[in-house]
């Protein structure tokens, strides 16, 4: 596809506000969706748009998160374009189903503001819910501000429904600190959206008469793991198609985000790691580092699943101390998800810097510019004293 | 709406043979009776049971029209999906309008228990799909448990006859009134034995103007333990103790579709069966009395329903 | 009936062994019906045995049996299927007529043996 750059509207919007904006221009055939904080923005904004006609979408008021994925299932088998967003509960409630999306390779695509699970109960931001969902098969990549999951709401629609990936995607934004925050963004005129994500022509359409299909057998020893291959060597040709679909979307709007960014990472000894809103907390503690004359720098984790391992590894390699923040616990684990990737990708390199793990910000605890340089200086120590001690740590947790 | 069996019989089943459901299975009598009543072009959903099992071992399928699995209890999800994509699709001008039709199939566990809210949703949004429930009275694919459809008194493997316990010990509740109070356009209880009953009310269902649901018995030689060639003659025997009523329910008014003269014992039902043997002991009398009282409460108001005097 | 080569099966019933790469995403079946290819005759322990003298061809045993396995030919009863026909007994316990009797599977094999 060649696509001329074009010029953007600038608009300040809330998050939530601006991925039901990009709904609208994306104007999908279904969209199902359950009402849950702090997602209930988006679907409460498509319902008007809905109801004043400006888009044809057939819209789903379903009766909980696990018919709207149940929906969203039916609907994409049947042959066209769905999605749906959630959070937290919501996306617990869909778990079993998260996997019959999945297996069944059907595009949906989901938008998530992320929220804690329960109990006890908390509706704000860490990632338990959509690293929850982490091996259910699902394309993920995180926000880092509203810009971002502006862009990101569009790009799935592409990385989901490319022939070789045919995979359900999220792209997921903290909730409250994206999802509710009003930020200056740069949306893209409708035509150019539309022209952007195409139409959509189903492998397997359901509503296809004349060719019947029958979707979700029971399946067992002699294909099933066949099947789970595939599924798997899709999230191969995701990785190359999440990259390919950000250098497009980069030309259209001169915004390129790929697998991975770095920030002052290049000549970095010290390098945190992360995904989501945080990043844009750290960059500014990597300036206020660098200005007392550490070699700060970061890496944002852009795309989860597929987790890019080799550019990670690459970016990685010869740090002096790394550190890798985690917004959700795996309870019992020695370190938690996003470090074990950062972990395995590393070793199955060949490298074995210095690295701690922090877990932060669970259930919206704030997390602040002057606790990351905190964790830089951490990580100086370490390399100073050459004396890792302990990996696993909790940041601004009362003790 | 008189059926006959002479021009049905010369159209291809939509259910391919070669499926593995149990010699003497009523699910695929029920669906066989369906779709020939309901015809092409038909979508199917089901939910995870007998039927979803034994007509979909991959690699092969039975389906020969477009079918799609998704879990238990979500199958009314699934369809509404279906139906919506359908009709999207259509007003967009990105298919034609062929006048799909859909249908559900599902288990009494699919649709008394764990479907019941999905259910309820898709019937209380309104779209256009017949809800099938294959009623075995249990969940017989993971091995003849209970289900809210178990009658009091049945043996299954989670209502075991022991010192303590008859069998079940709730009464079952009645989905189908629970379904008519959705206030949908028809809703009916039908049994294989009374086909040209079951398949005409398939016929008034699927022509409905919104959601519809048929409760169908479905004798299971495994479940109830009998011999698998009774099958029919216990889908009668249901309907003429009353356990099983047959009646409609159109755009809200009841009906009653057939009166069993006589009215039978609900022993001689007992008695046709391995899961109610314990009650025919006599220490169980009293197991079978309340039984015979809430089989006799229900006719009468069925009755009153229907008012039928 | 056209086969899907992706679904392609064996008439044993045992699926031949295809790769992950051969064989279409999300666990879809495409060739819808395939079953047919499977016959579930062999689970017979009893035959129906069809009197076409005293059929009436009435029907009933074909909207009652659960396998498709009555044969219809020229709109008329044309005997059992007995390549899926499970030998459940209803259209036996059904037809009005007493036009087909259950005899025991051994029994029916040996005779067909002997007639050979
Ligand atoms: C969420 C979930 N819980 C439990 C099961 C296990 N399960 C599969 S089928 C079934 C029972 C089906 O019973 P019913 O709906 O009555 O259908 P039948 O098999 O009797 O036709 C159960 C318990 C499941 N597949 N999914
Ligand atoms: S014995 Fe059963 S399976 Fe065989 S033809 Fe008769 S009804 Fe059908
Ligand atoms: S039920 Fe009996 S009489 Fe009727 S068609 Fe079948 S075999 Fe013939």
């Amino acid at each position: 596809m060649t696509l001329q750059k074009v010029k953007g509207i600038p608009v300040a919007l809330e998050g939530d506000r601006a991925v039901a904006e990009a709904m609208r221009q994306m104007n999908p055939d279904v969209v199902a969706a359950y009402p849950i904080t702090p997602q209930t923005e988006i679907v409460m904004r498509f319902s008007d748009f809905v109801a004043s006609g400006e888009v044809e979408t057939e819209f789903i008021p379903v009766e909980s998160e696990h018919a709207s994925m149940s929906a969203c299932i039916g609907a994409s088998a049947a042959g066209g374009r769905v999605q749906t967003a959630s959070s937290g509960a919501g996306i617990a409630l869909m778990w079993e189903v998260l996997w019959v999306a999945s297996g069944s390779r059907l595009p949906i695509v989901m938008h998530v503001v992320n929220r804690s699970l329960s109990a006890p109960l908390n509706i704000h931001c860490d990632h338990s819910d959509s690293i929850g969902m982490r091996d259910a098969g699902w394309v993920q990549l995180y926000d880092e501000d509203v810009q971002e999951a502006y862009d990101n709401a569009i790009q799935v629609v592409r990385i989901a429904e490319h022939p070789d990936v045919l995979l359900p995607t999220i792209h997921a934004l903290d909730g409250f600190i994206l999802g509710h925050s009003v930020e200056r963004l740069e949306k893209l005129p409708d035509e150019a959206v539309t022209e952007f994500i195409g139409t959509y022509t189903p492998a397997y359409p359901l509503l296809d008469v004349e060719h019947p299909l029958s979707y979700g057998p029971m399946d067992l020893q002699d294909y099933f793991f066949e099947h789970k291959r595939q599924q798997a060597e899709a999230m191969v040709h995701a990785l190359d198609v999440v990259a390919q679909v950000a250098e497009e979307y980069g030309d259209l709007t001169g915004r390129y985000h790929s697998l991975i960014e770095g920030y002052r990472l290049d000549d970095a000894d010290f390098v945190t790691v992360m995904l989501g809103s945080t990043v844009g907390t750290a960059k500014c503690a990597v300036d206020l580092m660098r200005e007392q004359g550490v070699k700060a720098g970061l890496l944002k984790i852009r795309c989860f699943r597929p987790f890019p391992a080799a550019a990670v590894a690459e970016a990685l390699a010869d740090r002096k101390a790394i550190a890798v923040l985690d917004r959700s616990l795996s309870f019992g684990a020695q370190i938690n998800p996003l470090c074990l990737e950062v972990i395995g990708a590393l070793y199955s390199h060949g490298f074995a810097p210095k690295l701690i793990n922090y877990v932060y910000g669970l259930g919206g605890r704030d997390t602040v510019p002057a606790q990351i340089c905190e964790i830089y200086q951490e990580l100086v120590r370490i390399d100073r004293e050459g004396v890792t001690g302990s990996v696993l740590r909790y940041l601004a947790v009362r003790d | 709406m008189v059926l006959n069996l002479e021009p049905i019989s010369v159209e291809r089943d939509l259910l391919a043979p070669g499926h593995r459901l149990c010699a003497g299975c009523a699910e695929t009598i029920v669906v066989r009776q369906i779709l020939h009543a309901v015809g092409e072009p038909v979508i199917v959903a089901s939910s995870t049971g007998c039927l979803e099992v034994a007509t979909s071992p991959y690699p092969y399928t039975s389906w020969r029209v477009p079918w799609i699995h998704s879990a238990f209890e979500n199958a009314a999800s699934t369809i509404s999906g279906v139906e919506t994509m359908y009709r999207a699709l259509v007003k967009r001008g990105k298919i034609e309008d062929k006048g799909l039709k859909f249908v559900v199939f599902a288990g009494d566990g699919a649709t008394y228990d764990i479907g019941l809210q999905f259910i309820s949703g898709a019937m209380e949004r309104g779209h256009r799909f017949l809800y099938v429930c294959l009623n075995n009275e249990a969940y017989m694919n993971t091995g003849i448990q209970r289900s809210s459809a178990t009658p009091f008194g049945a043996w299954t493997t989670t209502s075991p006859v022991g010192k303590e316990t008859p069998g079940k010990t709730q009464h079952r509740k009645d989905i189908t009134a629970i379904f008519a109070a959705h206030n949908i356009p028809f809703v009916a209880q039908a049994a294989p034995h009374a086909w040209r009953d079951l398949m005409s009310k398939a016929k008034k269902a699927i022509a409905a103007d919104g959601p519809s649901f048929i409760n169908v018995i479905v004798p299971c030689q495994r479940g109830w333990r009998y011999a698998p060639g009774d099958t029919i003659e216990l889908s009668r025997l249901a309907v003429d103790t009353c356990v099983w009523s047959l009646y409609e329910v159109v755009d809200g008014e009841w009906r009653l579709n057939y009166y069993p003269n006589p009215k039978k014992p609900v022993t001689d039902w007992l008695k046709s069966q391995g899961r109610f043997q314990h009650l025919l002991k006599p220490e169980n009398k009293h197991v079978v009395d309340i039984l015979q009282a809430e089989v006799d409460r229900q006719w009468t108001k069925l009755l009153e329903r229907c008012k039928v005097s | 009936m056209k086969r899907d080569p992706a679904n392609n099966i064996s008439v044993t019933g045992v699926p031949s062994p295809k790769s992950w790469r051969e064989i279409p995403i999300g666990g879809v079946i495409t060739d819808a019906g395939n079953s047919e290819e499977y016959h579930t005759g062999g689970w017979r322990s009893f035959r129906p045995i069809w009197d076409w003298q005293k059929c009436v061809n009435c029907k009933v045993c074909w909207i009652y049996c659960p396998d498709g396995s009555i044969r219809i030919r020229d709109g008329a009863v044309a005997g059992i299927d007995l390549d899926y026909c499970k030998g459940c007994g209803i259209c036996s316990k059904e037809c009005p007529h007493d036009a087909i009797k259950m005899i025991e599977e051994s029994a029916a094999e040996a005779e067909a043996k002997v007639k050979q």
